[in-house]
């Protein structure tokens, strides 16, 4: 079963609640995402561990039911 | 998860300086992140070994417990997890892929 955008977003703003996130369905079938999360707390960490709590955030479902979620992190710019 | 599969996995990414498991060979990627990854390594110009966790599904499923790391693509050099195709491309795109192969002294390929 796809996962539906907004409940992609609310799973990592719940994890990370400062988090701007963006998902951009790219494929327009409800499977195939992009994921843009920008978060201060994500200053100083390296992109594995960035990646890492946002995986986490989505609780197991990455690699699995969430098989093509292209994810970028960024700390917010100025 | 088998031991087994751990210490296999462990030999493997001790033993190549590049090595990205992957869905898949290089020819014939079976999954757009793969095909991704291997379009990156292709463009740095560097010699890889990769493993198809396809063929193997303890290594598919230990893998992602020996890098806690959910996805495949996965890259390796030297011993260290790097990421992720989507990390890969972001080090690509900026440079830093490039930089680490040369800091760890990975070999280029011959052209």
């Amino acid at each position: 079963m796809p996962m539906a955008a907004d409940d992609i977003a609310e799973m990592i703003r719940t994890a990370i609640p400062d988090a701007e996130v963006e998902i951009t369905d790219l494929a327009g079938d409800g499977d195939h995402y992009a994921a843009r999360v920008v978060s201060e707390t994500f200053r100083g960490q390296s992109r594995v561990i960035q990646q890492r709590r946002v995986y986490d955030a989505l609780g197991g479902r990455m690699g699995g039911v969430l098989h093509a979620l292209q994810l970028t992190t960024a700390i917010p710019q100025g | 998860m088998t031991e087994d599969a751990q210490a296999r996995i462990d030999a493997a990414v001790k033993g190549s300086d590049v090595l990205l498991f992957m869905k898949g060979s290089p020819l014939f990627p079976q999954c757009g992140f793969s095909s991704r990854a291997i379009a990156i390594l292709d463009h740095l110009n560097v010699e890889y070994a990769s493993i198809d966790v396809l063929q193997d599904q303890a290594v598919r499923q230990g893998i992602k417990q020996y890098s806690d790391w959910p996805t495949i693509p996965q890259l390796y050099v030297k011993g260290e997890f790097v990421g992720g195709s989507d990390i890969m491309m972001e080090m690509y795109e900026s440079g830093e892929l490039a930089q680490l192969m040369q800091d760890q002294g990975v070999k280029v390929a011959a052209a």
